[in-house]
Formats: C-alpha cells, sequence, structure tokens
C-alpha cells in the first residue's frame, strides 16, 4: 500500500518537474529561431543537443539569463558573455569537461583529459600561438546540435569523421598556408580501410583519428608508424620489429610499414607487390643481386604456387562436386591451406625466405591430400556411371525378356 | 514331384492355398486406350517397397540426434560401400513415389475410377497420399541440413497459424517452441514407425478394396462396350497384367539408377540453429504450390490474417477433395468435377513453376 503511494507520488513528481522544464521561458531561442546566419538556433535544433537533454541552457555557456524577456537577458548584471570567441572556445569546454567532479554527474565513464590532450595537438599548439584557423572543439563536435559520437548523426562518430577532417584537410586554399598536402581524404576514399568502414560497415576500422589520435591529433612520426600500425595488425608489426628491414629503415630514416604499403591510400595488399616483377615494392630498395632481391623472389614463387595449387585442387573438387559427389570433407580441409597461405602473406613481414616456405609446405600437403580426394571422388562418379551402364543393360535384357515371355503365354490362351 | 509343386502341395494342405489364391486367377483387368494408367497405382507401391527396403538399410548407419544424424548420413554417403547409392536411391524413390501417386491420383480422377462403389477405395487412397506427403515432410528434416532445418522451420510455423489448434499442433510437431534436436527425435519417430505402420495398413485397405471391387473401367469406355459387346477386351490379371507391371517396376528401377547415378541426392550444410535462414527457403517441390500461394496473399484480407486464410482454403479444399465421389452425382456435377480437376492440375503446374523461378 505504502509502496503503491510512494510510486504514485513519484510519478506525479517526475511529470511536474517534465512540464515545468517543457514550459521553462528561453528567451535566448524565441529571438535567436528568427534570427539568420549562423545566428540563427533553433528549439528544435537546441533540443538534439547533449548538453540541453542534461539540462544544461544557452547561459551554461553564453551567461545572462533567458528568463527574462527583455533586454536585461543579455545584460552583464545577468553574466552575458555573448559569442564565445574561437580563441576562448577549449578553455570554456574544458572549464566542464576537465573537471571530474562535475563530469562524474552526467557520465562518469567519460574522459576528462580533452583539454590537456588538446594542448598537446598541433591544433592546440598553434591556437596557443594564435592562430585562429586551426580546430577548436566546435569545428569537429559542432554547436548548439552537438550528439554524442555514438550517434550515427554525430561529426564525429566513426563514419563521419573522415568527412569531418576533410571539411579543412581537404580545402587546398585552407592547408595552403601550412603547406601541408590536401589530398589524404581523397587517398583514404580510395583505401582499403574506408572500404572496410563504410562500405562493409565495420566500424573497427581505421578512421583519420585512431591514427592520429583525436584530441591529441599530430601525425605519427617515422619511428611511431609501425606502432601506429600494429594497434590493429599485430603478427606483422612483431615480425617486423624482429626482421633485418627494421634496422635498415631505421637508418635510412624510413618509416615503417609506410614504405611499402603508404599510409592513407593503402589499397588491399596483393601478391604482386612481393617478388621482382616491375609491380613489387622490394625493387624499389633491392636490385638484382643482393639477398633481398633473390629472397622476395623466392617468397613471391612459393606464396604463388600454393595460390595455384589451392586453385587446382577447387577445381577438381568443384567438378566433383558438380557430378552430385560429397565432397565437403575435403573442401574444409582446403580451408586450412587457404589458412596456411593467409599465414605465408604474414610470415612475408619476416623478410626471410624459410619461413615462408613452412607455411608454404604446410599448405601444400593438405591441397595435395584436396586433390587426391577430388580425383578419387572423380575415379568413383566413373565407377558409379559404368555401375549403372551395366545394370541398364540387365535391366534392358529383363524387360525384354518378359515381353517375349508375355507374347508367348498369351499367344497359347 | 518337383520341389516347387512340394512346397505348394504342404502350403494347400495345411492353408487352401490354391483356395487362396482362386480370386487372382479369376481377376481380370480391362483392356482399352487409358488402359496404361492402370500401371501407376503398382510403380507407386513399388516405390514404397523400395523406400521400405532402403529406409531399413540407412536404419543401420543413422543416428536421430541434433549432434549426429549429419554426420552419420555424411558417414554412409562417403565411407559406407554403396550407402550414396541406398541414400540417393530412398531420396529419389520418395519424390518419384509421391510424383506418381499425384499422377495416380489424376488418373483416377479424369478416368471417373472414384464412382459408386469405389468411394473408399478412392478415400482410401488419397489418405496414402496425404501419408506420402508427411512421410516426404518427415523424412526430409532427418539428415539436419540448413534447407531441411529452415524448411520445416517455416512448415511448421505455418501448421502453427491455423486457428484454434494451430498452436498446439506446433508445439506437438516441433516438440517445443522451436525446431530443435526433440523434432528431429519426433520427426524420425513418424518417419519411422507412425508413418509406415498407418501405410501399411492403409495399403493393405487400399489392394483389399480393389480386389473386391475390380478394376474401375473408365466412365467414357463403360458406354461404348454396353453398345457394342463384342469390342469388351480383359487380360487376365495372373500373370499377363503382373508380369507387364514388372516391366514396369524394372523401367522404374533403372530410372532409379541413373537419378542415383547421375543426379546424386546432395547432402548440404549442417543445419546451424543460430544461424540466419539462407535466402530463398523453399520446401519440397509437392508443397511448392501451396508455400508460393501463401506467399502472394497478402497479410491482412479485411479483419483477417491472409496466412490463416490461404491455410483454411487449402484445409477446405482437401476436405471436399477427399470427399469428391459424393459430389459426382448428377451430370452437371461431374462436369463440375472435371473442371475443378482441370483447375486444380493447372493452378498445382504454374504454382509450382512459379515458385522455383521466384525468388
Amino acid at each position: 500500500m505504502w509502496r503503491n503511494r510512494s510510486l504514485g507520488a513519484v510519478f506525479v513528481l517526475t511529470i511536474t518537474v517534465g512540464l515545468a522544464q517543457a514550459q521553462q521561458p528561453n528567451s535566448c531561442l524565441d529571438c535567436h529561431s528568427a534570427l539568420e546566419g549562423e545566428l540563427h538556433v533553433t528549439q528544435e535544433q537546441f533540443a538534439q543537443d547533449i548538453h540541453a537533454q542534461k539540462g544544461l541552457t544557452c547561459a551554461s555557456c553564453h551567461g545572462g539569463d533567458p528568463s527574462k524577456a527583455d533586454d536585461s537577458a543579455m545584460s552583464k548584471a545577468a553574466g552575458f558573455k555573448g559569442k564565445i570567441e574561437r580563441a576562448g572556445v577549449p578553455k570554456l569546454c574544458g572549464s566542464c569537461h576537465s573537471d571530474p567532479a562535475f563530469m562524474r554527474q552526467y557520465n562518469p565513464s567519460l574522459r576528462t583529459d580533452q583539454f590537456s590532450q588538446y594542448q598537446t595537438s598541433i591544433h592546440g599548439k598553434r591556437q596557443a600561438a594564435g592562430d585562429t584557423k586551426v580546430a577548436v572543439c566546435t569545428d569537429c563536435h559542432g554547436v548548439h546540435d552537438l550528439r554524442p559520437a555514438s550517434d550515427t548523426r554525430s561529426k564525429v562518430h566513426p563514419l563521419n569523421i573522415a568527412t569531418t577532417c576533410s571539411r579543412c584537410h581537404a580545402d587546398a586554399q585552407y592547408m595552403a598556408a601550412y603547406k601541408i598536402p590536401h589530398n589524404q581524404f581523397a587517398d583514404y576514399k580510395a583505401s582499403v580501410h574506408h572500404e572496410a568502414l563504410v562500405e562493409r560497415g565495420d566500424l573497427s576500422a581505421p578512421t583519420c583519428t585512431t591514427c592520429h589520435g583525436n584530441h591529441g591529433a599530430t601525425p605519427p612520426g617515422v619511428g611511431s608508424v609501425a606502432n601506429v600500425c600494429s594497434t590493429c595488425h599485430v603478427f606483422q608489426a612483431q615480425l617486423f620489429e624482429a626482421s633485418p628491414h627494421k634496422a635498415a629503415f631505421a637508418s635510412a630514416g624510413l618509416p615503417g610499414c609506410v614504405t611499402c604499403h603508404s599510409n592513407h591510400g593503402i589499397s588491399k595488399p596483393s601478391d604482386a607487390m612481393l617478388g621482382t616483377s616491375a609491380h613489387s615494392v622490394c625493387t624499389n630498395c633491392h636490385t638484382q643481386g643482393d639477398a633481398g632481391y633473390k629472397a622476395a623472389g623466392d617468397m613471391q614463387q612459393q606464396i604463388s604456387g600454393l595460390e595455384t595449387s589451392i586453385v587446382r585442387s577447387d577445381r577438381i573438387l568443384s567438378q566433383a562436386e558438380s557430378s552430385g559427389m560429397e565432397v565437403s570433407q575435403p573442401r574444409l580441409e582446403l580451408d586450412q591451406a587457404r589458412d596456411a597461405l593467409t599465414k605465408a602473406r604474414v610470415t612475408v613481414h619476416t623478410f626471410a625466405a624459410h619461413p615462408v616456405r613452412a607455411d608454404v609446405d604446410s599448405g601444400l600437403k593438405i591441397t595435395a591430400k584436396a586433390y587426391g580426394e577430388g580425383e578419387g571422388a572423380l575415379r568413383e562418379r566413373d565407377y558409379r556411371r559404368t555401375g549403372l551402364g551395366m545394370s541398364l543393360v540387365a535391366i534392358v535384357f529383363v524387360v525384354v525378356a518378359l515381353r517375349l515371355y508375355i507374347k508367348e503365354i498369351e499367344k497359347n490362351q | 514331384m518337383a520341389p516347387l509343386a512340394r512346397v505348394r502341395n504342404w502350403l494347400d494342405e495345411r492353408f487352401g492355398w490354391d483356395e487362396l489364391l482362386a480370386p487372382l486367377r479369376h481377376k481380370t483387368v480391362p483392356i482399352h486406350r487409358y488402359s496404361y494408367w492402370y500401371f501407376l497405382g503398382g510403380i507407386t507401391l513399388f516405390l514404397f517397397g523400395v523406400q521400405v527396403c532402403t529406409g531399413i538399410l540407412l536404419l543401420l548407419y543413422y543416428r536421430p540426434s541434433a549432434n549426429e544424424a549429419f554426420e552419420s548420413v555424411q558417414y554412409l554417403m562417403t565411407q559406407v560401400k554403396f550407402g550414396w547409392l541406398v541414400r540417393s536411391v530412398h531420396s529419389w524413390a520418395a519424390n518419384l513415389m509421391i510424383f506418381t501417386a499425384f499422377l495416380h491420383m489424376f488418373s483416377v480422377v479424369f478416368l471417373r475410377a472414384y464412382r459408386k462403389p469405389r468411394e473408399l477405395t478412392w478415400v482410401s487412397g488419397m489418405l496414402l497420399l496425404f501419408l506420402a506427403m508427411g512421410f516426404g515432410f518427415s523424412g526430409y528434416l532427418l539428415p539436419w541440413n540448413t534447407l531441411a532445418f529452415f524448411a520445416t522451420k517455416v512448415g511448421t510455423d505455418i501448421a502453427g497459424q491455423v486457428p484454434f489448434v494451430g498452436h498446439r499442433t506446433m508445439i506437438f510437431l516441433r516438440g517445443g517452441e522451436e525446431v530443435t534436436g526433440a523434432t528431429l527425435s519426433r520427426f524420425f519417430g513418424f518417419h519411422v514407425a507412425v508413418l509406415p505402420g498407418l501405410t501399411t495398413l492403409l495399403v493393405g485397405v487400399h489392394l483389399l478394396l480393389i480386389q473386391r471391387f475390380g478394376i474401375s473401367v473408365p466412365a467414357r469406355i463403360e458406354p461404348e462396350w454396353r453398345a457394342l459387346p463384342q469390342e469388351k477386351r480383359e487380360m487376365r490379371f495372373f500373370p499377363s497384367f503382373l508380369l507387364r507391371e514388372l516391366m514396369a517396376w524394372y523401367i522404374a528401377l533403372g530410372v532409379l539408377g541413373a537419378l542415383a547415378a547421375f543426379s546424386p541426392w546432395g547432402l548440404g550444410t549442417k543445419a546451424d540453429p543460430f544461424a540466419p535462414a539462407p535466402a530463398g527457403i523453399k520446401p519440397e517441390w509437392y508443397f511448392l504450390f501451396m508455400f508460393q500461394t501463401l506467399k502472394l496473399i497478402p497479410a491482412k484480407l479485411g479483419l483477417l490474417d491472409g496466412e490463416v486464410v490461404g491455410i483454411l482454403t487449402f484445409s477446405l479444399a482437401g476436405l471436399i477433395w477427399l470427399l469428391v465421389p459424393f459430389l459426382d452425382g448428377t451430370k452437371r456435377t461431374q462436369r463440375l468435377v472435371m473442371g475443378a480437376a482441370m483447375f486444380v492440375v493447372a493452378y498445382m503446374g504454374m504454382m509450382t513453376a512459379y515458385g522455383y523461378v521466384a525468388k
């Protein structure tokens, strides 16, 4: 009984508070919804903002008193700050977002180091030096309709980050003063990472901030490129670290992974990148006669041999399958050969022929077995058909004999 | 005395063997331009026999559990000598049996062989056709492959739509809310015990009724023979017709062997209850016309659920079809039945073809 009354009281209180909030006057939006340009902010727009949803108002950032309908709303006495200058934006946002005690009441898991990270970023450093063109919080997160990063409509949702960065970094005119390239976004859009993220919807695929960081965004240095890639490509990075290329690249001042795979426009790696052909990346450094040149050719030959062997086994199994033979087991085993091929392609990052040969040999054993089983299935198919032919001859013989017998007995009737 | 004659004498002394076989000796089969249709019942019976024999052989290896069913069939098909042949023949014979049963049923309709006094012969035959379809539905799940699993899920879902008894029927068929190993155990039980028992009993009744009333002379031939009695021709059932039937059985055996050798029945991939249903899932061909119709019916027909209306319509049509001999009285109703039969053949043919090409 008491429990029911308490629940009823909570319900009535919730409705009353909700109605009071909904009906709270906001003179800021009354005027700004009628203004144009960057001063235009509507009730609908602001209602989408995470800050508004958490109970913050215009006055939380801009000061003033939205409950007043006259000029006193924007008076100094009411603490009105007006437009926040770009230079002041990071500090203003940081006044709440760097305060763990304050942020805990809204989202205890949210980090509070964004401002300090920003100060270490190339954006933050330039901003501190007086550059007003560099990105501040609102450039990436938006303003007045700011959504959490998990919202697909947010400018900082993984699917939208590259587009958000490109608004400045793909603008040749805007970037001219900084003398940095502006083709990163175009390259990224053609990359295997963009394909994974946008076309396949794999939100774990990298976007700009995955490699460059977000609030502390900065270009990774030559020495740390391999570390950036290794956060996902763990095995390749481990093999590279132990390979002779590690020291050679470091002494030549070459970045690890990027030297062969490029950076923003990383395309899907192919076996053609390996070996000694014109398309190979190995020949960018190695020349005929050196050990690396020989190893590159050897590794390419082995990998291509395993791939050819898989195709050959797959073809004979398909042929047997299309004849109705049951070959699901060797097909399953052939998948292990494909795994061996994938492993060999990873092992290439040792840049030595011997470990690659070990992976390839294990794959070749499987393909040889699968091919043998395919041949066996085709032999069995032929055996069945021969058996059928013989049975059909016997059946035709019996049918003819029966017909003659019927004729014979009916003649005597 | 020859050994065979001695055995016959021995049986005759004890059981009155000659007396027992006397009706067979006197049994005759009419000879006319439609006589070929008489072979269909016998071929269906032969295919049922093939099903029983191959089914028993399959039982030697088959294990009816969700964990072992697929693997046991796979083992049978790849490791057991002639296991592939037994399974392929079993599967092909099942389909051919339903096909010849349908042909037999339509031949009986178009020759009006169901007319008095053979009404119960028709009813027992129709019940046998329903049982054959039950064999097909229950047997389809037994290899526990992906297609069978989802087709059974769809099929039992449809059964669950029937008003009042649908949900209980679905639970009874599935052994729970979902298609699981419990469903497999039940379907196995239906397939190897319940349905064979009922079928054997009904086949006995069907044959007994045929023996009692003899082979029907088609309605079109009867007046011709009445007008010209000298035109009436008959052959003795034993041995003339039986030997001809034997020829048909041999040919059916050859067709079965050819299908098994050139197009062995596939196994597919093992069912994964947690995987999404593959696109374009379809039932066996003999359920396809109903399935396709249910797909085409709008979700709502006025206030009624479209699928429920479809199921009730098919149930009602099945019941009317079962009672056809009792409706075929006057010239007008005879014409109506013929028209309906032609419509049913065309509808089933077109919907089945549409079901195959539709995505």
